[in-house]
Formats: C-alpha cells, sequence, structure tokens
C-alpha cells in the first residue's frame, strides 16, 4: 500500500496537481476549501502494535477509529483526548490530521499532546519515521506532533503512534443553574482546586460537569461542589462530543473560539462553552471580522467551524507568523501536492 | 559520540567590529568579551566540551535580544542561546565564532493569572521558581527536571524537559500555552495562545525541544495545575530485575497512572544509601519508588491498589511512606543518585536512552554484558513509567583511554535503545554529545527534512550550528569521531 500511495503522489507531482488527502471524509465539512484528487487512505488498515502496558498503540492511518477504540476498550483503555466522531468512517488519520479534541481535552490533553511518532510519506514520496512509540523522546525536531492539526497539507501520515491512558474508574455528572458569567467563574475556581474535573458543558443557563477517577475521589468532588447528579450523562456527554447534540444540529453556521478560559461572556449569539471556559462555539451568522477581533481581545482565535461562507472562516495569522507558515509549508512540501489552501489560501 | 560540528562553513568573522556593533545596542554590563570575563560561559553540564566564545551578550530585555540576533545576523554570526547552562547534552556550548547569548538577566515573572491559572515569564526564571511564586495559590507548574532549582525555564523550552512526574503530567510541551521568539533576524514572533490552541500550524510542538536552533524564546506563558492535596510513595523491593519490570508493565496494566515510578539496580541502590542512608533494602536487585497523589480519598484508594500488584508482582518487601518527611526520604536516595554514584569512582558518564517498558530486561541483561565486556561499572537508575533509562558508566579519566572507553560503552548502550525501538534521548538532549548517534537514529531522509524545517526559520544556520542534527557529511565520517567526555560542571545538582 505504502508503494501505491508514493506512485500516487510521484504522479501527482508531476502531473502538477493537488491531492486532498482523506479517510472517511467525515471532515469534509471543515477548511477554508478542498482542492485535488482524493488520496483514500483506508486501504491502508490495521493495528500494527498494542500492549496496554505500555500505553501506547501504533495503527496505520486508514485505520476505523470505531476499531482503534473497540481494541483499546478491551484493554480498559482509552484515547484520552475523546476525539469527535462526525461519522462512522472516522479514521485515525483523520483523528491526527485534524487534531480535534473532544471533552475531555481540557483536563487531559489534546490529540496531538497524545502523539508519540509518525510514518508519513513526503512529497517526494519518501517513507520517513518521526518520534517514535516512547513517551520521552527529543532527538530532532518534533515533526510528528507537528503535523498533528495540519490537515493533510505537509505530509501523507501512513502511520502513527498514540500515547492511550485507562480509562477512568469511575464517572459522573453534575448539573447546575448558573448563567454564563457564573459559570465560567465557577468553572475557573474549580479547575484550580485538586477536583478531578474532566469535562464541562454550559448551555441556555445550565452547566454539566464531568467528575472522572477513583470512586473515592469522585464522591468526595461530589460532596465539595453540590449539583443534581445528572442520568443517563455516557449520552450526554457522547453528545457533546460527536456533535449530535441539539446545539451543534441546528445552525446554519458554527464558530469555534479558542480563547483565555477566564475570559467574560462575548455576547455574539447563542452559545455553549466547553474546556472550562476556553473553548466557546457560537452558533450565529455573523460579520467574520467582528468574531476574529472578539476572540482576539480575548486572548485567541476563532474559526469558522460549519456552515456558511468558507473563505470567511481563514484564521488570522500575524504577518510574520504566516510567512513563517508558507516557509514551512515550503520546506516539508516543496511540491505543493498536499492539500494547498485547505487550511489557509497562502498555504 | 559527539563533537562539535565543522564550523568551517561559517567565514571568520571580524571580532572587533562585532563588539564595536554589540556595544551599540547593549549597556556596557551586559556584554562581555574579555577572556577572563567569557571563560565563565566555556561550558555547560557537560563539561568535557569547552570552547570560548568570541562574546557573552547578555541582554536585559526583548528589545535587547532582537537587537543582538540583528547584528548577528547582519554579520553572519553564529548565536548560541544559553539559560542556566545546567543542561547535560552540551547544547549551550559556546562556538568559537559565535556570540553567546545569556538570557540569565532576564528573569522576572511578569504575571500570574490565579484565576485563568497562567503565569507569564521571562525565559530566566528558574523552573522551581515558578511554582514557589505559585504555591499561596495552591497551584505549580509540573514539569519538575532534578535540576529545577537552577535551570531556567527558556532552557526547558529548549530541551522540552521532563521530569519525575511527567508519565502524569507531562512534558514541557505539554505544560506551556504562548511563546514570545525572537527570529534569527530579529523579528519578534507570538506563537500558541491563551486558549488550549492556536490558528494555523503547531508552532508550539516545533519549537519545544528544538535546542536553540529555530529562535530565542523571550516569553513564556506556563499551565499551572492544583497541587495535590496529599502525596503518598511506596517502596518496593524485588529479588530480580525482570520481577520489577513486571511490576512496573502490571502497575499500568492495572489502570494506574502513578504521580513517579522510579527504578534503582543493586549497584545504584547500594551507592545510594551509602550516601544518604534512605533506608532501602541492600539485599535487594531492584527497588521501585511508586507515588500515588491527588486528595487523600484517592490516594488512600491508590495505595492500596499498588500494594496489592507489588504484592502479586513478588516484591520481597513492601514499605509505605507514613508522612511528608519519610517520603522526602524515599525519594532523597533517588534524587541523589547521580552524585551518590560519583562518589564512588572519579568519573562517571550519565546516559538518557528510552525504550519500550516489554524490552526491560533484555537491555539491562545487556547493558549488563556490556558492562563486563568494558570492565566498567554501570548502576542503573530510571523513570521506570515512561522507559527512560539513566545508566551511569563509572570510569576514571585518569586512567589512559577510560574515559574514551566508556564514550564507546555509552555509544553502544545508545545502540540497544535504538535496536529495542527506543531513542538515544528521551530528556537530555542532542546537543553536540548525541550528534553521531542521531545518524543512527534517522535516516539520511529524515535528517534532510529536519534540516529544511530549520532553513525555514534560519536560512544561514546561524542559530547554534553543529547542534542537534548532523549533516550528512558528518553523519558518513562518523565512527571515527568518538571523544571523551567527562562528569558534570553541577555534581551537587540532584540529577534524574
Amino acid at each position: 500500500m505504502i508503494e501505491q500511495f508514493q506512485d500516487t503522489i510521484r504522479a501527482a507531482v508531476s502531473a502538477g496537481r493537488p491531492l486532498r488527502i482523506r479517510g472517511g471524509g467525515t471532515k469534509d465539512f471543515y477548511g477554508v476549501s478542498l482542492q485535488g484528487d482524493i488520496l483514500d487512505t483506508r486501504g491502508h488498515a490495521g493495528i500494527v502494535d498494542y500492549e496496554p502496558s505500555e500505553l501506547v498503540m501504533t495503527v496505520r492511518s486508514g485505520t476505523p477509529l470505531a476499531e482503534v477504540e473497540s481494541t483499546l476498550a478491551e484493554g480498559g483503555q482509552m484515547l484520552a483526548f475523546e476525539p469527535p466522531r462526525f461519522g462512522a468512517g472516522s479514521t485515525i488519520g483523520g483523528v491526527v490530521a485534524s487534531g480535534f479534541s473532544g471533552p475531555r481535552r481540557a483536563a487531559t490533553g489534546s490529540a496531538r499532546d497524545y502523539v508519540l511518532g509518525v510514518r508519513v510519506l513526503d512529497s517526494a514520496g519518501r517513507d520517513l519515521s518521526f518520534g517514535g512509540q516512547v513517551m520521552k523522546n527529543v532527538a530532532g525536531y518534533d515533526l510528528s506532533r507537528f503535523v498533528a492539526g495540519s490537515f493533510g497539507t505537509l505530509a501523507l501520515v501512513t502511520e502513527v503512534s498514540l500515547k492511550v491512558l485507562p480509562k477512568p474508574e469511575v464517572e459522573t455528572t453534575l448539573a447546575f443553574a448558573m448563567d454564563e458569567s457564573a459559570a465560567i467563574e465557577a468553572l475557573n475556581r474549580w479547575a484550580g482546586q485538586p477536583l478531578p474535573l474532566s469535562a464541562a458543558f454550559h448551555l441556555d443557563g445550565k452547566l454539566a460537569v464531568r467528575l472522572s477517577g477513583a470512586g473515592a475521589a469522585v464522591t468526595a468532588a461530589k460532596a465539595r461542589m453540590g449539583g443534581e447528579v445528572m442520568a443517563d450523562d455516557a449520552a450526554f456527554w457522547t453528545a457533546v462530543r460527536d456533535q449530535t447534540h441539539p446545539f451543534f444540529a441546528e445552525p446554519a453556521t458554527l464558530w469555534r473560539l479558542s480563547i483565555r478560559s477566564t475570559a467574560p461572556a462575548l455576547g455574539l449569539g447563542p452559545q455553549a462553552i466547553e474546556w472550562n471556559g476556553s473553548l466557546r462555539w457560537v452558533a450565529a451568522t455573523l460579520p467574520a471580522e467582528r468574531v476574529h477581533a472578539a476572540a482576539k481581545a480575548a486572548g485567541g482565535h476563532a474559526t469558522l467551524y460549519r456552515g456558511g461562507d468558507r473563505s470567511a472562516g481563514i484564521q488570522h495569522l500575524a504577518p510574520g507568523v504566516l510567512a513563517l507558515h508558507q516557509r514551512l509549508k515550503k520546506a516539508l512540501d516543496p511540491a505543493g501536492v498536499f492539500g494547498p489552501g485547505r487550511m489557509h489560501p497562502a498555504f | 559520540m559527539g563533537k562539535p560540528e565543522a564550523i568551517s562553513a561559517i567565514p571568520a568573522v571580524d571580532s572587533h567590529a562585532l563588539i564595536s556593533r554589540l556595544r551599540a545596542v547593549l549597556p556596557a554590563p551586559c556584554l562581555l568579551a574579555l577572556p577572563e570575563e567569557t571563560k565563565p560561559y566555556e561550558c555547560d553540564g557537560l563539561s568535557a566540551f569547552r570552547e570560548v566564545p568570541l562574546a557573552v551578550a547578555l541582554p536585559e530585555d526583548e528589545a535587547q535580544v532582537a537587537a543582538v540576533l540583528k547584528v548577528c545576523h547582519e554579520m553572519r554570526v553564529p548565536v548560541v542561546a544559553r539559560g542556566a547552562g545546567t543542561g547535560l547534552s552540551g547544547g549551550a556550548l559556546p562556538n568559537p565564532q559565535g556570540v553567546t547569548l545569556g538570557l540569565s538577566k532576564m528573569k522576572r515573572i511578569l504575571h500570574i493569572d490565579p484565576l485563568a491559572r497562567t503565569a507569564r515569564v521571562q525565559p530566566g526564571v528558574r523552573n522551581l521558581a515558578i511554582s514557589e511564586a505559585a504555591a499561596p495559590l495552591g497551584l505549580y507548574y509540573a514539569p519538575d527536571p532534578s535540576s529545577q532549582i537552577a535551570c531556567s525555564i527558556g532552557g526547558n523550552i529548549a530541551e522540552n524537559s521532563g521530569g519525575v512526574h511527567c508519565l502524569k503530567y507531562g512534558l514541557t510541551v505539554h505544560n506551556i500555552l504562548k511563546l514570545r521568539v525572537v527570529t534569527i533576524e530579529g523579528e519578534i514572533l507570538e506563537l500558541g495562545g491563551e486558549g488550549l490552541d492556536a490558528a494555523g500550524y503547531d508552532l508550539m510542538a516545533l519549537m519545544t525541544g528544538s535546542e536553540g536552533l529555530l529562535g530565542v524564546v523571550t516569553e513564556i506563558t506556563v499551565k499551572l495545575l492544583p497541587k495535590p492535596q496529599l502525596a503518598r510513595v511506596v517502596l518496593a523491593a524485588f529479588d530480580s530485575l525482570e520481577k520489577a519490570g513486571n511490576a512496573v508493565a502490571n502497575i499500568i496494566g492495572a489502570g494506574i497512572i502513578p504521580a513517579g515510578l522510579e527504578m534503582m539496580d543493586k549497584l545504584a541502590t547500594r551507592a545510594v544509601e551509602q550516601f544518604v542512608h534512605a533506608g532501602y533494602p541492600l539485599d535487594a536487585e531492584a527497588i521501585l519508588l511508586c507515588e500515588s497523589d491527588g486528595t487523600p480519598e484517592e490516594v488512600a484508594a491508590e495505595i492500596e491498589r499498588m500494594e496489592a500488584v507489588m504484592r502479586a508482582s513478588g516484591a520481597t518487601q513492601i514499605r509505605l511512606s507514613k508522612d511528608e518527611a519519610e517520603r522526602l526520604r524515599f525519594w532523597s536516595g533517588r534524587k541523589a543518585a547521580f552524585p551518590a554514584v560519583g562518589r564512588l569512582m572519579p568519573d562517571y558518564y550519565c546516559m538518557d536512552g528510552t525504550i519500550p517498558k516489554r524490552k526491560l530486561a533484555e537491555v539491562l541483561k545487556g547493558i549488563a554484558q556490556l558492562s563486563e565486556e568494558f570492565g566498567l561499572g554501570c548502576p542503573n537508575v530510571f523513570h521506570a513509567g515512561d522507559g527512560n533509562l539513566h545508566p551511569l558508566i563509572m570510569f576514571d579519566a585518569n586512567v589512559p583511554g577510560q574515559a574514551e572507553h566508556a564514550a564507546k560503552f555509552g555509544s553502544r548502550i545508545l545502540k540497544l535503545c535504538i535496536e529495542a525501538g527506543g531513542t538515544i534521548t528521551g530528556e537530555h538532549g542532542v546537543g553536540v554529545e548525541k550528534i553521531g548517534e542521531m545518524c543512527e537514529q534517522f535516516t539520511p531522509d529524515a535528517l534532510e527534512t529536519f534540516h529544511s524545517v530549520k532553513a525555514a526559520f534560519d536560512t544561514h544556520g546561524l542559530l547554534n550550528p553543529g547542534k542537534a542534527v548532523p549533516t550528512l557529511h558528518r553523519c558518513a565520517e562518523y565512527g571515527q569521531m568518538h571523544v571523551a567526555r567527562g562528569k558534570e560542571a553541577f555534581p551537587d545538582l540532584p540529577r534524574f
């Protein structure tokens, strides 16, 4: 399969036709533009290595996320960053390429945090390995974490080694009636205390907070925090994670703002809050400049996540940073074959 | 083994012109150019390598950093950034044709936001100083490299430093939000953000651990975590290395992520016990230190499970720290392992390979065989939870040839680590020390890719030239380049 990919890449380079690397296509909705002939990774599937006591799984990029998760579950483990599953076709390559992380992210880290190593094909078709299968590795630049979240614009990831974690012993969810400001304040206060918080979701005056960990710790935290225990909370968090929750289902346009967790209410429109306040979803059609400015003022950035005019979602990068992106794109993909314009028209 | 790479690629510098231009952008006390002033900067923690720079610039602020870099860029002068100089791989070894850019004067904690749980600091701030400043708020900065009383946060970024607690709390790369970086051209970039992710590519990942080859960090926003209410440590003894290795696998396999999980073999235990009297069992082939932290309820439940796994794994003795004083005593031995070994022999050479944990017994056997073959003692201490080995090769540099012999032994250990599917450096960095072994770990194509990345930041190759990533030419020569090395420059600092 590697040889086939190499042939495809070389042919695309010599024909001057860009390639659009794609797994299950569940994230086709995302990005500034989709250009090029599809390079389907799904033929390159299978778990290469998994030993639960190593806390590492090595897997080919076309492997379905569902297979990865069910195999981990058999070992009592999980992908701690809870990648969203936007469809049954979701592949682990897409998970890494998007870098998307779910509700547990603020507590346990992001997709890129769990990448230990990658095997990639570059635009010359060269088969390269960076990082490895071990937790600590500072040999060479950290290109494995760098390609996470690059949306297939730098190289074709053919294999990835991910750190995995044990599933928590117990999970329970507490519900509180709180307005936005009170919720932001409470989430930040709790996050500064030794509490086993693992997720938060605020919408329409209701705050849900998930606790995960040892039974004794969760019980003690519950007593300390108050609130009502939410019934059927697993289904609730699945809906938040996979964006099947009604909040995500309706909007024509969904903005994602990644900002300072303590930033006050943004007042941009219907909004859901995650990640202890540092992730705000705004479901409203708004002038792009207004959203970007609000995010910048709150120490972060905005992305048009779903719907609307894709070009409005172009992320803002300072001129020097943008120029560096262009140079890095050129350094890793000199032929410019991988997904040009997916992340930004300039690279 | 390493040696600074050919500097001949960079043309000779008119040092008078350089110094007069630097004088124009720096206050007088911030520029050192006399030999007696620059000599103290001749090495970092890897003191076997020494070079004296043309000048040492000690800027007081970011504008001065940018000005120095601009001068050096225009004059094509190499720049070696330096924090506290505690690094163990020669990453801050000066360039004899270059400027050492010391960030030690930039040591202010600029802002701590207790609610957002972040600290904005200058690069010269000591790692431990951040946690000390955050302590009254019940917060701390998690990565705790063993040199944390001295090492600087800027250096931690350059090396992606870990520490005893990184299995649970992550490395430097997992605990920082935002950087201000000055490029070799003197341009100031802001990377990352106050949110948990940033727009565009993950430049934070690329900068962290780049050993001063891509840019100079002038400001860091770190994450602060709530301080665990309680920590307790289990000390378990085993009559074989295999059993201890299995116990490590069983702990993780049981779904426990200890706050720290460290192993010492018999040689290391004995060396340490003589030194600190931690009360370690001297007859054990290996001892494990396994720490639990969190709320009192969490710790009680976790400790119970840890002890059960240790028992089931065949521990011959299990002790639990009764109080904080005993916990610190249990750790004191582990923390003192390097100096303790240093007391047994005039010199030792600390290795830093990482391997998959399941290969532990195999690799340790290999090291024991090599120890016999080379006739040099080699106690082992390691971060068992993440497979990071620190074999300590004992030698006497005054015995002719022994330093070279120790270096060869070290190189063979690193080869074992690569063969086991591991890496030549878990946390100390490549620097000049392991530049040769990089040729073994990476293919020429991968090395070429690293050079392309470097060129995207630094076209003329002026930032820390000759470190971290070998040229292909260098790799072709690799094999006849083994050189001597000595002991650390900071023998009194605890090392993990």
